[in-house]
């Protein structure tokens, strides 16, 4: 393992948004070429440590290196010519409304490259066939239904053919055929254009499809990190029940500070 | 868990949040303002210019689409100032100069200031609530991870469209004023049309129409980098949205005021 090359590396990381913590010191490393999986529970973190690896959300303390240049203090267009490097799928597609289907996958081919308007046009056909959605340049974002939006988010965030696509949650909020065909196209893209997926999700059928790497996350630190099947086999009890989504465990989903009965006589 | 929000029911208090909140929004456009001015003079030597097509789009929007609400309103403003004055005049026996009242006072004043007002209240809150529906939906942020600046992408286009718009709308607006005048000068006053006129832009000094200029480009760029920077910085959803819709009108309509104030003082104390 220590031989491949690492495209991202955190180091202690530290975020608080006002006296709350969110994350209290991440160590992750990921591999040229892997689909690392990020999971936990809701709140644990997870976005926010996605934030973090490019470059969106400063942290507290400790650091990030982003493709060998440590990204913890870079602003403006220094951060900027990184990003043409990586490619992002949000959670909630964050399609410009504005804007036709075509027009949102091509935009960061006009704005950073200097292609002719036909070649760009050739290489927008080239994108939406990857993520099965050709034909649909003319269509605007509220014409798509939800899983149609994921694919074209992805459809733009690998138009720059990045090097590493972050993924927030790919599969959320989708039909269980839909997710599978979004599964489907992330290892496939890992595999067609050889790059590094980073994917953060709950979802856990998604989590042992896709999974090369697993990195398990609990109250803003990593808990656990390995293979599906060293996931799937952990002594850890938060994890198993994390795997079988248990409602009774280690982990408690009642999480009040006060005393119920205090805060009722209040 | 503790997340009750306190509610400031002291009115003192609450006037100074309000003055404090007021007071961020201003400094926090004079900010945008300085990153927009940077685009706009770095732009074209790094061939990163706005796109042409996005500064027209929001031309015919803030401008064209604006024209039938600012001739009626010049309209009918002319029209009482027009009424008012003559009121006065009429005890003079001085109605002529009803004509170069409404064109000095529509073209120093009520031109620009109306302009403002209605453009503040129809472009600026669009603004306002478009990017901040574009905030709280990600799609700023993702902007920024596909390496586009925000403020040149989006900032810039509408900054530029409304410097030059808001002018050519006072323009329209001096006009259609003197036209209000005119419909009351020659139907109830009895003032014969051509002298009317010919009075009306005799009084009339350059002075009197760049100084209005000046001030609706002042009020362009306050318009413009206020409703920017309140989009920008929505937070909350929905609910944030309208929040920020109304505070970029209010606070716009605030600083159209107090510009206009500022720029009269200086125009009145320097030589006239």
């Amino acid at each position: 393992m220590s031989e491949r090359e690492v495209v991202v590396e955190v180091n202690d990381l530290v975020k608080k948004f006002g006296d709350r913590t969110v994350l209290s010191g991440v160590n992750l490393k990921i591999y040229r070429g892997e689909i690392c999986v990020i999971m936990g529970g809701s709140g644990c973190g997870k976005s926010t440590l996605l934030r973090h690896m490019i470059g969106n959300i400063k942290p507290t303390s400790g650091s990030v290196k982003l493709l060998g240049t440590d990204i913890t203090d870079l602003y403006g267009p220094d951060l900027d010519e990184l990003r043409k490097k990586i490619g992002m799928s949000f959670q909630s597609s964050a399609l410009f409304d504005s804007m036709t289907v075509g027009e949102n996958v091509s935009l960061p081919l006009k704005e950073h490259t200097r292609l002719e308007k036909s070649v760009i046009e050739i290489m927008l056909k080239m994108k939406l066939e990857l993520v099965g959605l050709r034909g649909f340049e003319d269509l605007t974002p509220s014409e798509l239904s939800g899983g149609m939006k994921k694919r074209v988010g992805l459809a733009r965030a690998i138009a720059m053919d990045p090097e590493i696509i972050f993924y927030d949650e790919p599969t959320a909020g989708l039909d269980p055929i839909v997710a599978s065909v979004i599964d489907k196209l992330i290892i496939d893209l890992g595999k067609k254009l050889q790059v590094t997926s980073v994917v953060v999700t709950h979802d856990m059928k998604s989590v042992m499809a896709i999974a090369d790497r697993i990195v398990m996350l609990y109250e803003g630190k990593v808990l656990e990190t390995g293979t599906p099947a060293e996931i799937q086999s952990s002594k850890n009890e938060m994890v198993q029940q994390f795997i079988k989504g248990d409602y009774d465990g280690p982990i408690k989903f009642f999480q009040q500070k006060d005393d119920y009965l205090e805060t009722l006589t209040q | 868990m503790g997340f009750s929000r306190k509610k400031t029911k002291n009115p003192i208090a609450a006037i100074g949040k309000t003055a404090l909140s007021l007071k961020s929004d201003v400094t926090g456009a004079l900010a945008l303002l300085f990153d927009t001015v940077k685009w706009i003079v770095t732009g074209p030597f790094t061939r990163r210019s706005s796109q042409k097509g996005s500064i027209f789009h929001q031309m015919v929007f803030a401008g064209v689409e604006s024209v039938i609400i600012v001739f009626f309103i010049s309209l009918f403003t002319g029209i009482v100032i027009a009424m008012q004055s003559a009121y006065q005049l009429q005890q003079l026996g001085a109605v002529i100069y009803v004509a170069p009242m409404v064109s000095i006072s529509m073209a120093r004043e009520l031109g620009p200031v109306f302009t403002a007002l209605v453009v503040a209240g129809r472009v600026g809150s669009a603004i306002s609530a478009e990017l901040g529906t574009m905030k709280v939906s990600e799609q700023i942020e993702a902007l920024e991870t596909l390496a586009i600046d925000p403020v040149r992408f989006l900032v810039v286009p509408r900054f530029l469209a409304l410097l030059i718009m808001v002018p050519c709308l006072t323009l329209m607006s001096n006009l259609v004023g003197i036209l209000g005048g005119l419909i009351v000068g020659v139907f109830n006053l009895q003032i014969n049309v051509f002298r009317y006129i010919t009075f009306s832009f005799d009084m009339l000094t350059w002075k009197d129409v760049w100084t209005g200029l000046v001030k609706s480009g002042a009020f362009a760029i306050a318009i413009s980098m206020i409703s920017c920077y309140v989009g920008l910085n929505t937070t909350g959803g929905a609910e944030g949205v309208g929040k920020s819709t109304t505070r970029s009108v209010v606070v716009s309509f605030i600083m159209i005021v107090l510009i206009d104030c500022v720029l009269t003082g200086i125009f009145f104390f320097s030589n006239m």
